[in-house]
This record gives structure tokens, sequence and C-alpha cells, in this order.
């Protein structure tokens, strides 16, 4: 035992330095995967706590995602916006790549706390009303371009900030791109396209590229000629002075 | 050469039954379940997210606790009750005895995996046939298209392949706890130490990585401060590369290479910790 033990430390020093390349191959590999990528800094563990930031380093960070997460909805029931960001914050900085935590605060921000900013009644000053449902629906637009910048490999969070642009600031042009670019992933839903060519066709000096991008849409087949797709193709061949010969077929009388 | 091992890892196993280890599974199931009820007012997306979170979360804290634990009472108890002398006074070589005790727990770990990965699947299967059925009944009216996607948002929400390898992974931390646990019992002096140590081994664990990229990139300019990150990266197993869960629920997808190379670490820590624990062991004096 006397000479076995330490031997024993020896060979753990070995092994050790005989598995350094394979576990710096891990971390590569990981990193490229997208894995691990939440930065373990002072700032989160001034916002999580000593037990919370030790839980994270422990391997714990979805677990305490979620029960901060929980809490966030309980701040959600008691109207308290503020702290909810503030978790919104933590859970999205525990768990970067996941979409649904990103979606739902953003969509908290911009919508249940802007509306209720713009109605509260505790505030007389309408513009400064105006200004809080401001700052939060652009919290909210924050909260999706982190997201963006976190997970640039899937559609989901393009499609909403998409939809945040197009419903909340009318930036028809800025929803546009966040629709092509979610359309562009091979596993987007088909209404990612008919959207940007919506707005597209609402961007000025977009139009005729509007009008080319539905058209394409239309020529997939039926799956995408929704009376929408097809009445807003008619709309735009007679503002866009479409030669009667290249324009949509005129429906079937009945049909 | 090997005949005593299966032998003693059934004792082991049986022991350890015995001891109503199995009873954290009703823990287990409490919060899988409860937490499904708890959850109900989210949105399917988040209640998907919370069940994958806590049940795995929730696994790889018992299982971890289980290794760790269990494994840490096994020679002081032997030692205790006498059995080991017994045992030992047998033509059954030592290196047996560990082998033995192994895989008596990892047996105990794999059905305990097994038990918990059954449970959350049956409970995450339920509330998706529940969410499905609530949503066909919602968009009854709707087109084919908007139809299927819909059901295909809640069916990419809750089980995914990739769920399977995070498990694995979480099983072969467990084991790896366990060895390691098991070599540092063959020279403490209780099972409490045992325990401390173990601990501490799993805290400094998940930095290691930290620490090695430190020592390596060559950030630290003190020279103390650089010694103590290579001591660190060299001694302690790379714990953080077994954390790949967090990252799987969030939908993360794992490339073959990342699982291969991380089972492949797991086994050399394994390999490595019970073949030392061997070694220690058979020259302690009983």
């Amino acid at each position: 035992m006397t000479w076995r033990l330490p031997a024993a430390c020896a060979l753990v020093l070995a092994i050790g330095a005989a598995t350094l390349p394979l576990q710096g191959r891990i971390s590569e590999e990981a990193a490229q995967a997208h894995f691990r990528q939440t930065p373990l800094t002072l700032g989160l563990r001034e916002q999580i706590g000593q037990s919370g930031f030790l839980a994270a380093l422990s391997g714990f960070r979805s677990p305490l995602a979620a029960i901060l997460w929980i809490e966030a909805h309980t701040a959600w029931e008691n109207t308290e916006w503020g702290r909810m960001a503030g978790l919104f914050n933590t859970v999205t900085t525990l768990q970067p790549r996941s979409l649904p935590y990103w979606d739902m605060s953003a969509w908290h921000m911009a919508w249940n706390a802007s509306i209720a900013a713009l109605n509260n009644t505790r505030q007389p000053s309408e513009a400064l009303r105006i200004r809080a449902q401001r700052g939060y629906i652009a919290l909210g637009r924050d909260f999706l371009e982190r997201g963006i910048r976190n997970n640039p490999d899937r559609p989901q969070l393009y499609i909403q900030l998409g939809v945040l642009l197009r419903d909340k600031l009318e930036d028809h042009c800025g929803a546009a791109e966040a629709f092509l670019k979610a359309a562009s992933f091979p596993d987007a839903p088909a209404y990612a396209a008919r959207f940007a060519g919506y707005e597209m066709a609402k961007c000025p000096g977009r139009e005729r590229e509007a009008y080319d991008h539905l058209r394409a849409l239309y020529e997939k087949g039926e799956s995408q000629r929704l009376p929408s797709l097809v009445n807003l193709l008619r709309e735009m061949e007679i503002k866009l002075a479409i030669p009667e010969s290249q324009r949509l077929p005129l429906p079937l009388p009945g049909s | 050469m090997l005949t005593a091992v299966p032998a003693i890892a059934r004792v082991t196993f049986t022991e350890l039954v015995r001891q109503k280890i199995f009873f954290f599974l009703l823990i287990f199931a409490l919060l899988v379940i409860g937490n499904s009820a708890f959850v109900s007012k989210l949105s399917f997306q988040e209640q998907f997210q919370m069940l994958k979170d806590i049940s795995l979360g929730a696994m790889s804290v018992f299982t971890s606790l289980i290794a760790i634990l269990a494994t840490a009472s096994f020679l002081s108890k032997d030692l205790e009750e006498r059995t080991i002398y017994t045992l030992l006074a047998k033509p059954v070589p030592r290196h047996n005895y560990i082998l033995g005790k192994l895989l008596g727990i990892a047996a105990l770990l794999a059905v305990s995996v097994v038990l918990m990965s059954g449970l959350f699947l049956a409970v995450l299967w339920l509330q998706e046939s529940a969410v499905l059925a609530e949503t066909r009944a919602q968009l009854a009216g709707a087109s084919p298209e908007e139809q299927t996607a819909a059901l295909k948002e809640v069916t990419s929400a809750t089980f995914q392949f990739n769920l399977l390898p995070g498990i694995a992974v979480i099983y072969l931390k467990a084991l790896l706890l366990a060895s390691l646990t098991l070599f540092l019992s063959t020279f403490a002096t209780s099972s409490i130490f045992t325990i401390l140590m173990a601990f501490a081994v799993y805290f400094i664990g998940h930095l290691q990585s930290t620490a090695r990229d430190y020592w390596l990139a060559g950030i630290e300019p003190g020279l103390g401060s650089r010694i103590l990150a290579a001591g660190v990266a060299l001694i302690f197993p790379d714990l953080q590369a077994f954390n790949l869960t967090d990252d799987i629920i969030a939908g993360t997808a794992v490339p073959p290479g990342l699982f291969l190379n991380t089972s492949l670490l797991a086994g050399i820590y394994i390999a490595a910790y019970t073949a030392l624990a061997a070694f220690v062991f058979s020259g302690r004096e009983l």
C-alpha cells in the first residue's frame, strides 16, 4: 500500500495527460455542434446567485432554467413585467439553444408587456405610456435577435422576428427579409415563403420582386394557391401592369 | 480467473436492492407526474420543455447520487461486517472483488436508468397524445396543410431520437462516478471521507475543462496559477464533457462523432479508475 498509492497518483496524472487530446477533440466537436455555449461568467453568477451558479456549473443548467421559467410565469400572473424581463434574461442565458424560451420571452415582452404598458392606468401621460410600450417591443425584438444569434441554424425565430416586425413595428421590408431568411431553411414551414412575399409586396421598391416571388410559389402547385396569395397576385398584376398573356388564368365560371 | 466476478456482482446488486434504493423512483415519479400537473397552464412547447428539463435533470442527479453514495459504502461496510475476510479467504483475487462490485452497481444504475427513462417517455407520450388530440379537435375545419404543420409542431417538440444518446451519456457519467468512488474508497479511511472526496471531485471535475483551457491556451500569466490549472486538468476527469442533455433538450443534435468520443472517454476513465482501484486494493492490508 505504501508505494502503491503514490504510484496510483502518478498513474492518474499519466492518464490525465494521455486523455488530453481526446478531451480537446470532444470540446471542439461540442463547440461545432453548438453544445455548451452558455457563458458561465460573473454576470450570470450575479443573476442566479451562488447556489444557482454552482448548479449551472455542475451540469444542471436545464432544470435550473425550468425552475426560473416557472418563477417567470408566476411573475406574469402577477403582471411584474420588470421582474419577468430579468428572469427571461437569465433563462435564455442558461439555455441559449432552447427556442421556446426565446420565443415566449419575446412574445411576453412585445405583446403582453407592451399592451399592459400602453393601458397602464397609473401613468397619466400618454407620451410616457407610448414610450414604455415601445421599450417593451424593442425588448421583445432584442430577445428574438439574440435568440437568432445563438440559433442561426434554425428558422423558427426568424419567423417570429418577421411577425413582430410586421405586426408591432409595421416594418414590412424588415419582415420580408426575416421571412425570406426563414424560408431558406429546408425545414421551414411552407407559409414562411408566402409571408415573405406578402411583406415584400408592401415594401416600397420591391413590388416586382414580390410578384415574381409569389408567382413562383403559385407555380409550385395547389398547396401554395391559397385565396390570399391568388388575390394578391391579381391585385399586383393590375398595379404592375403585367401583360394579359402573362397574368394568372381567370377562374372558370362556377369554380 | 474471473469466475467469482458474476457471483460478487449478483450479491452486490441484491444487497443494493434490499437497501431499498429503488424507493428514489417514487420521488422521481412524483417529480415527473407532479411537474406535468403543475405546468398545465403553460403552452404545450413550455410543458414539454419543462418535462424534459426536470426529468433528465432529476435522472442525472439521482444516478450520480446513487453512484457515489452506494459505491462509497461497499468496502467500509464489508470490512465492518467482516464479510470481506470470508470472501478473500477463498481463492478470489482482489481485482475480482473490485470488478464484481463495479458490475453490481453498474447493473443497478442500468436498471434505474431504464426505469426512469421508461417513466419519463411514458409521461411524455401521454402528454403528446393529449396535445395532439386537442390540436386535431381545434383544427377540424382547417386545411390539411395547416393541420399537418400544427401537428408537426407538436411532435417536433416532444420525443426526439437525440434524447437516447443523452440518456446513455447520463448512464456513462454515473458509471464513471461509481468507478472513481470505488478507487477513492480503496485508500479512504471511512465512507464519509470517500463521499466527501467524491463530491469534491464531482464539482472540480465540472471545472476541469475551464482549467484545461486556461492552462493550454496560456491565458493565466502567473506561473503558480498555470501550475494549479495544469494540476486540475491532469488530476480530475472532464465531467463537463458528459453534460450533453442540457443542449439535447434544447433540440441540438448530437453528432455521432461527439457521442462516440464521449463514450470512449468514459470507457477510458472507467477502465483506468477500476484498474487503479484493483491496484491499490491489492496492496491494502486488511
